[in-house]
């Protein structure tokens, strides 16, 4: 099967003010097309910095990356900025939806910047929001979303541009389990059109739905599994 | 992304975001409405007093009894009693005085006039007939007062056209009727035409009478208040001021021209003191005028600068969705370019409204300074523009993480 994403020794330190953090530290790992991958680990382990940094939003201290055959610590910020436009879906840990905005207009975002025409922008957006069981609220600002809701918002702002990899930063994080369980049958969905999805969580449950979990431990990978707690091996 | 999609994607941000446009706005409005009232009035100011003063005629010469320095007492501008009708005459039959062309004694005051119906207080002046020539009173109707009127002491008057109306009306011919000034009747035989001079001198609420009814009947004094000299040519002036000068200080048996009891004006001094208090005026009207600019100044660059942090986190998320930096920085720019030339525009419409309405209450002619719209315009569309452009690019060069982090 073709690696899509190839992660060698990436570290992370944090420098403020004459404090070091070393929030990641020497994270090797690779993952195949169409994989559903769970990152878990304690609290402060360095789960969202390695997220970032596999989406392309922040750059890793040390060690190099891969999406394909593109060493991406390598692009020109213009190359930077098509790559999260085309190949990246992040569904951020705190939705980030833009405010005052309605739900239609935080999906069309991302088509925008890719140059799509208004008229196909507002067919896909209603066709994402559909997806996500949203149909009913495209107008709604963000103030006037539940929690699950913006959720999904932000999950179909993720899908918009049909990315190869969707990254989610604890996707069911903020919400109920009713609607956590709704969120992972979405995901699974998608994983089995083809998507390769990356996802951090803290609940073995969710991690449950996915075929493999990355376990992070003080910045650096404590083990790799396959689900049914089968050693996967460091790759 | 084409620069119409962009200019939508800014003219949507600015409507999302009310408040802060509207603020932002507010604040370009106020600085440059008010820099256009404020320059414009004092330029209003400044003309009215100047064409007041030249309406009085650039061969004028005022002759005021009292010196500036009269033994370190100043007797205030016409207090003093040292010129007399006898003064004037002598300088128009002098034979040395060879650059006059005419001289009109004066004595102005004010009093109260009545007619069976109405009442106004006015300003009275005695005058002879060289009044007509020296300050260009042209009649509507009747008869100006004459030699004989004032040899004889009549009890005539020659009318203003605003006082003409105060009295009787606006349809009603004045001249043939009586008013009388001071509990004294006069028959009005003459009408002027209108001066439309405004506020300072003004020439149209006024009433004349013979200088000598005026000194004997009205006030009973034996002095006058001003002698206006007309020279022959406006290159006179300087030697007719000499001439004059230096006969009355004979006439007046004084020898050191420091003990002047009289003081001689030409309009261009009168000019140049005016145009010193009105050009203090127009500076202090500018200092408030920069003053509001600051404010609105500061008021753009708050509001800016207050929704930084929002709007740097806006920008981490359209770069996190795939936004070129060139083009986040291009839509900010032109946010900030829709928000000062709008409110440029309305803060222009505000201005020269205020200030064409004001000038119309207080009747000052109404101007617009060019570089006053151009220098507060300059002054807010900079403020603006840098204060929108410069955080969107500092924050289209963080990384989309540290933009969304940042606080
Ligand atoms: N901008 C930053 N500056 C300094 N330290 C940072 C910064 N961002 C993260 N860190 C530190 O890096 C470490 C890892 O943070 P990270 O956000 O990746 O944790 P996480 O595993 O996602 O935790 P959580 O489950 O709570 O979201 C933490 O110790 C954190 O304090
Ligand atoms: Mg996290």
């Amino acid at each position: 099967m073709a690696t899509i994403i190839q992660a060698s020794h990436l570290g992370k330190i944090y420098a403020n003010d004459s404090v070091n953090t070393v929030a990641l530290e020497d994270v090797s790992f690779s993952v195949n097309k169409g994989e559903f991958v769970a990152i878990m680990g304690p609290s402060g382990s360095g789960k969202s910095t390695l997220m970032h940094i596999i989406g392309a939003l922040d750059k890793p201290t040390s060690g190099t990356y891969y999406i394909e055959d593109t060493e991406v610590n390598k692009l020109p910020e213009n190359k930077l900025a098509e790559l999260r436009n085309k190949k990246i879906g992040f569904v951020f840990q705190a939705f980030n939806l833009l405010p005052r905005t309605t739900a239609l207009k935080n999906v069309m975002l991302p088509m925008i910047y890719a140059g799509i025409p208004k008229a196909e922008r507002e067919r896909r957006a209603k066709e994402m929001l559909t997806i996500v069981g949203l149909a009913d609220r495209m107008d709604h600002t963000s103030s006037q979303l539940s929690g699950g809701q913006m959720q999904r918002v932000a999950i179909a702002r993720a899908l918009a541009m049909d990315p190869a990899i969707i990254l989610a930063d604890e996707p069911t994080g903020n919400i109920s389990s009713v609607q956590a369980g709704e969120i992972m049958k979405i995901f699974t969905d998608l994983n089995k059109k083809g998507h390769t999805i990356i996802m951090i969580t803290h609940e073995p449950d969710i991690a449950a739905y996915t075929k493999r979990v990355i376990q992070l431990k003080d910045g650096k990978l404590a083990s790799d599994q396959l689900n049914g707690h089968k050693f996967y091996g460091h790759r | 992304m084409d620069i119409g999609e962009l200019f939508l994607s800014a003219l949507e941000a600015l409507s999302l975001n009310k408040m802060r446009t509207f603020l932002a706005a507010l604040g370009i409005v106020i600085g440059i409405g008010a820099v256009i009232a404020l320059i414009s009035l004092g330029q209003s100011g400044q003309m009215s007093v100047q064409s007041s003063i030249q309406s009085l005629g650039s061969n004028l010469l005022t002759v005021i009894p009292g010196s500036q320095r009269s033994g370190g007492v100043n007797t205030g501008f016409g207090g003093a009693t040292s010129l007399t009708y006898e003064d004037a005459k002598a300088i128009a039959s002098s034979p040395q005085i060879t650059t006059v062309a005419a001289v009109s004694p004066e004595l102005q005051r004010r009093a109260q006039v009545t007619t069976g119906a109405n009442n106004t207080n006015t300003q009275i002046i005695g005058v002879t007939p060289a009044y007509e020539t020296v300050h260009n009173i042209s009649l509507q109707e009747g008869n100006f007062i004459s030699t004989d009127n004032v040899d004889s002491m009549s009890k005539v008057a020659v009318i203003g056209p605003t006082t003409a109306s105060d009295l009787f009306g606006d349809g009603t011919d004045p001249v043939g009727q009586t008013v009388r000034i001071n509990k004294i009747a006069f028959r009005i035989i003459g009408e002027t035409v209108s001066k439309g001079g405004t506020g300072f001198g003004n020439q149209d609420d006024l009433i004349m009478v013979p200088l000598t009814s005026a000194q004997k009947l009205l006030f009973g004094v034996d002095y006058i208040s001003s002698i206006a000299v007309q020279a022959k040519d406006a290159n006179d002036m300087t030697t007719a001021q000499n001439q004059i000068g230096y006969f009355l200080l004979a006439r007046h048996h004084l020898s050191d021209p420091t003990q002047a009891d009289f003081s001689i004006f030409s309009q261009a001094d009168i000019l140049g003191a005016a145009s010193q208090v009105t050009g203090t005026f127009t500076s202090l009207l500018s200092g408030i005028a920069a003053i509001s600019l600051l404010v609105g100044g500061i008021g753009i660059m708050n509001i800016m600068l207050v929704t930084v942090i929002e709007r740097t986190r806006e920008i981490g998320l359209r770069k996190a969705l795939g936004a070129q930096a060139n083009l986040i920085v291009a839509q900010f720019l032109i946010e900030s370019i829709i928000l000062t030339f709008g409110g440029g525009v309305l803060g222009m419409i505000l201005g020269t409204t205020l200030s064409y309405i004001i000038a119309k209450v207080i009747s000052l002619p109404f101007t617009i300074s060019l570089s006053s719209i151009i220098t507060a315009f300059g002054v807010s569309a900079a403020i603006g523009i840098v204060f929108g452009w410069y955080p969107a690019r500092k924050a289209a060069n963080l990384s989309p993480i540290e933009a969304l982090r940042y606080e």
